[in-house]
């Protein structure tokens, strides 16, 4: 019997097409791994670099962790690492506490879960899952890299100058940043933060604007946006915040820029130290709050989104369901996009700002409830009677829903203006963040390492030692985080050194201690992961092309896709990517390569209508493939 | 013996622009915003009072005449190379580098009348700030300016070595684009600070 194939080619010029011959060709160590324009290779950079800052950030936090936990104690075994930090006495510096706090805050919402997720999953998955050979421009993307080096190593260098790094906070609110004589580390460690940042800055728009003209120019023939995966659909929402709320930042540092070495006044003024008045007059520090809280609060979402992105992902492929509300998931991404700027000043309600104004700012924010639960219900509902699989990279997505909705909903008491006057600057605060942003984010970007290690590395990561992982953490997390509620509805104001000092904050002390001990163990725990990781790298068992049953682009291509990511032409897309379990379907998932032509048993009506043998442009070619 | 015969729809190819010059308008978003930032934080501290009421110098206004002047120049340069008329398009892309460059000078010109007026970067008291707005909003606009004429002078050499013509416009466009923006960018903050001072 013969078989033959009617295919109708579209003579569609594709843009990735002519660099089909540069696949063979090999580079040197340097092209290849060091200055590569590979967006793979780029995205494990990333993934290295953000690796490498989570790990610094952890220890940091541990340190200031053990300071309010276990304040009586001495410390001085730490002298090696810290130094002169250490006081004769085996005590932590004052100073130097609030310094840990301001770097551990810096790295991890800057160097680890902005550049280390968007960085590595952007740069990954975009080429492949929408079917392109690489990035818009490869340039651009390896220079994207190599400024978030650049201020790595500034970032780096800061943390270990005699005055310290900077210390007044993640937000940097002047006049604490802007004046040396305030605390040391307004000297070169805020100066060197500063010029990190303007690199940081640089790198984060080089992405964000490759991102989305990659989304949007250089897909695959059939991907049209309603068959984009979620996890791009939220990479790409991630990055127009970038674009738009990043540049904000970069003005906000100007002005203090000016402000710290040219003797301007836009924050400063009213100034007495010692009892002699500053110079610096007519300024006003609120309006650094107003400039730093457009970027910070569009930036949670530039740092939640992604991981957003990945769990749905992960969430419909190991619940072998298509997920639920495709639309509106979309639709509830594009919403928190818009509410993302104009709720900034929720985080200004006690800056003795217009009550008015307050009230209304408060309803846009209590407004973000809305598209958050419609995100949350979807996930239970994909969940929901199916087959689930509990991969680690499940489990991390289950865990990262749970941190979003006990996270999500302590947010709903911050937004309310009058109940912010009793919770602002509380360990409240540090518990909701810590939960909605810090642990799903983070939650989000081990699950796309679990999910996605066998297609970067060619290898798998063991099964046993991710749910060992991930039960240590989430268990440790949430003993973390949970008290911190207690401890804030109770008044403890965050970033105090000390609270035994006074009796009336003497009251959690055995609080404190749990919480330290669960953070020295999560992060304990962390090395599980990471031997998993580095050994699997090199002793994984090998990957099977597509390990996860999966629909989406990525697991066509070979099992260490090359340069160019395709070896032949790039497959064109014609269905939806979440076609999972679908009745009368031969298998309990179909790629989303496989026409409909090629499943009548499980095609909906409208879908058999979607065949056609006409094409509606005249030029294309009718090319017949038959054998007898 | 029979034939089967399979039908493969057709996959449609997604609209497309080309990715760098799409590029090339997130690239002009991003310093919209910044600019959008330093302005709006000037009228916030404007609403504040206790704001030195400056005039704008003279030469802003043949300032801004130079630059508009090149806008026209530019467009001129970009028609004649769709034509194919070389010679006019060397004219016009060189004229527009001079006026460019005619641009960056004048504003040393302008801030020189902004010292003898006495506004100052840095002034005695708490009205000042309205000053230092001035110069820092003039100044970040002066060397986004700088890179307008480096892209200029990358894309008249390019005309010289007759690698710009109907075929090949893609970096002349390119250019154009972004020596407009910068010149729409400075109309804004020019008619903004004569509106707010
Ligand atoms: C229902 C949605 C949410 C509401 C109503 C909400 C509300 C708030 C409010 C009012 C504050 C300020 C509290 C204060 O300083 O007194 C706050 C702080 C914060 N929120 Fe949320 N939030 C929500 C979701 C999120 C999400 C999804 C993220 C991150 C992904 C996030 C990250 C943060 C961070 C980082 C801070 C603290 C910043 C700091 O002061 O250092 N929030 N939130
Ligand atoms: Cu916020």
């Amino acid at each position: 019997m013969a078989t033959t194939d009617i295919h109708i080619h579209s003579d569609v010029h594709h843009h990735g097409d002519h660099d089909h011959e540069h696949e063979h060709h090999e580079g040197n160590f340097w092209t290849t791994y060091i200055f590569s324009q590979d967006h793979k290779v780029i995205a494990k950079q990333f993934l290295i670099t953000g690796i490498f800052w989570a790990l610094i950030g952890g220890v940091l936090s541990v340190i200031f962790r053990l300071q309010l936990g276990f304040p009586e104690s001495n410390i001085s075994w730490l002298k090696p690492l810290l130094g002169g930090w250490i006081t004769a006495d085996g005590k932590l510096d004052p100073q130097f506490y609030l310094a840990l706090v301001t770097m551990h805050g810096t790295i991890m919402v800057f160097f680890v879960l902005t550049a280390g997720l968007s960085g590595t999953f952007s740069n990954f998955l975009i080429p492949l899952q929408i079917g392109a050979r690489d990035m818009a421009s490869g340039f651009l993307n390896m220079l994207s890299y190599w400024f978030f080096f650049i201020s790595s190593v500034l970032m780096f260098i800061s943390l270990f100058i005699s005055t310290g790094p900077a210390s007044g906070g993640w937000t940097v609110y002047p006049p604490l940043s802007a004046l040396e004589q305030a605390i040391s580390g307004s000297g070169l460690g805020m100066t060197l933060w500063l010029v990190a940042m303007a690199f940081f800055i640089a790198s984060s728009l080089l992405g964000s604007i490759n991102y989305i003209s990659t989304v949007i120019n250089m897909r695959t023939r059939g991907m049209s946006f309603t068959k984009l995966p979620l996890t791009i659909w939220a990479f790409f929402f991630t990055a127009i915040i970038g674009v738009l709320s990043f540049p904000v930042l970069f003005a906000a540092a100007l002005l203090l820029i000016f402000d710290r070495s040219f003797g301007t006044s836009f924050f400063l003024s009213d100034i007495y130290i010692n009892g002699e008045p500053l110079a610096h007059e007519g300024g006003s520090p609120i309006l650094f709050q107003h400039l730093f809280w457009f970027l910070g609060h569009p930036e949670v979402y530039i740092v939640l989104l992604p991981a957003l992105g990945i769990s749905s992902e992960i969430i419909a492929t190991n619940s072998r369901k298509p997920i639920f509300g495709y639309k509106a998931m979309i639709g509830s991404m594009l919403f928190i996009a818009i509410l993302s700027f104009i709720v900034w000043a929720h985080h200004m309600f006690v800056t003795g700002m217009n009550p008015f104004l307050g009230s209304i700012f408060m309803l846009l924010t209590l407004i973000i409830a809305v598209p958050s639960a419609v995100k949350i219900f979807n996930y239970v509902t994909t969940l929901w009677k199916g087959n689930i699989r509990f991969t680690p990279a499940m489990l991390f997505s289950i865990g990262l829903v749970s941190f979003f909705l006990t996270g999500g909903i302590t947010g709903i008491f911050l937004g309310n203006s009058a109940i912010d006057i009793q919770l602002h600057d509380t360990y409240f605060v540090v518990a909701h963040f810590h939960l909605v942003m810090g642990s799903a984010s983070f939650f989000g970007m081990l699950a796309g390492i679990y999910h996605w290690f066998p297609k970067m590395f060619g290898r798998m990561m063991n099964e046993g030692l991710g749910q060992l992982h991930f039960w240590l953490t989430f268990i440790g997390v949430y003993l973390v985080f949970f008290p911190m509620h207690y401890i804030g509805i109770a008044g403890f104001p965050r970033r105090y050194y000390s609270w035994t000092n006074f009796d009336t904050f003497s009251g959690f002390t055995d609080l404190n201690m749990l919480v330290s001990s669960a953070a020295i163990a999560t992060l304990a725990a962390q090395f599980i992961f990471l031997f998993n990781f580095f050994y699997s790298m090199f002793r994984g068992r090998l990957a099977p092309i597509n390990p996860w049953n999966a629909t989406t682009l990525e697991w066509t291509t070979p099992r260490n896709p090359g340069h160019g990511n395709w070896p032949g032409e790039i497959p064109a897309v014609y269905r939806w990517p979440y076609d999972y379990s679908k009745p009368g379907a031969k298998e309990d998932f179909i790629p989303q390569t496989v026409p409909y032509s090629e499943t009548p048993e499980s095609n909906l009506p409208h879908e058999t209508k979607l065949i056609k043998l006409e094409s509606s442009n005249g030029d294309n070619a009718i090319i017949v493939e038959g054998s007898h | 013996m029979a034939i089967d015969i399979k039908i493969v729809e057709e996959a449609k190819k997604p609209i497309a622009m080309h990715p760098k010059k799409f590029a090339l308008w997130l690239f002009i978003a991003t310093v919209v915003m910044v600019f959008a930032a330093l302005t709006s934080a000037y009228i916030v501290r404007q609403s504040n009072g206790s704001w030195l009421v400056f005039d704008l110098p003279n030469m802003f206004w043949v300032n801004t005449a130079i630059i508009l002047a090149s806008s026209l120049t530019m467009h001129w340069a970009y028609v004649s190379a769709k034509q194919d008329k070389i010679d006019v398009t060397k004219l016009a892309i060189t004229l527009t580098t001079i006026l460019g460059t005619a641009f960056l000078v004048g504003q040393f010109f302008a801030w020189g009348q902004l010292v003898d007026n006495q506004i100052y970067l840095r002034g005695k008291d708490a009205t000042a700030v309205s000053g230092s707005f001035l110069y820092v909003i003039s100044w970040l606009h002066w060397l986004h300016v700088i890179s307008g004429v480096v892209v200029l002078v990358v894309s008249t050499t390019s005309v010289f070595r007759l690698k710009a013509n109907s075929k090949n416009l893609l970096g002349l466009e390119m250019c154009a684009t972004y020596w407009h923006f910068l010149d729409v960018l400075w109309l804004y903050l020019f008619v903004f600070l004569l509106l707010n001072r």
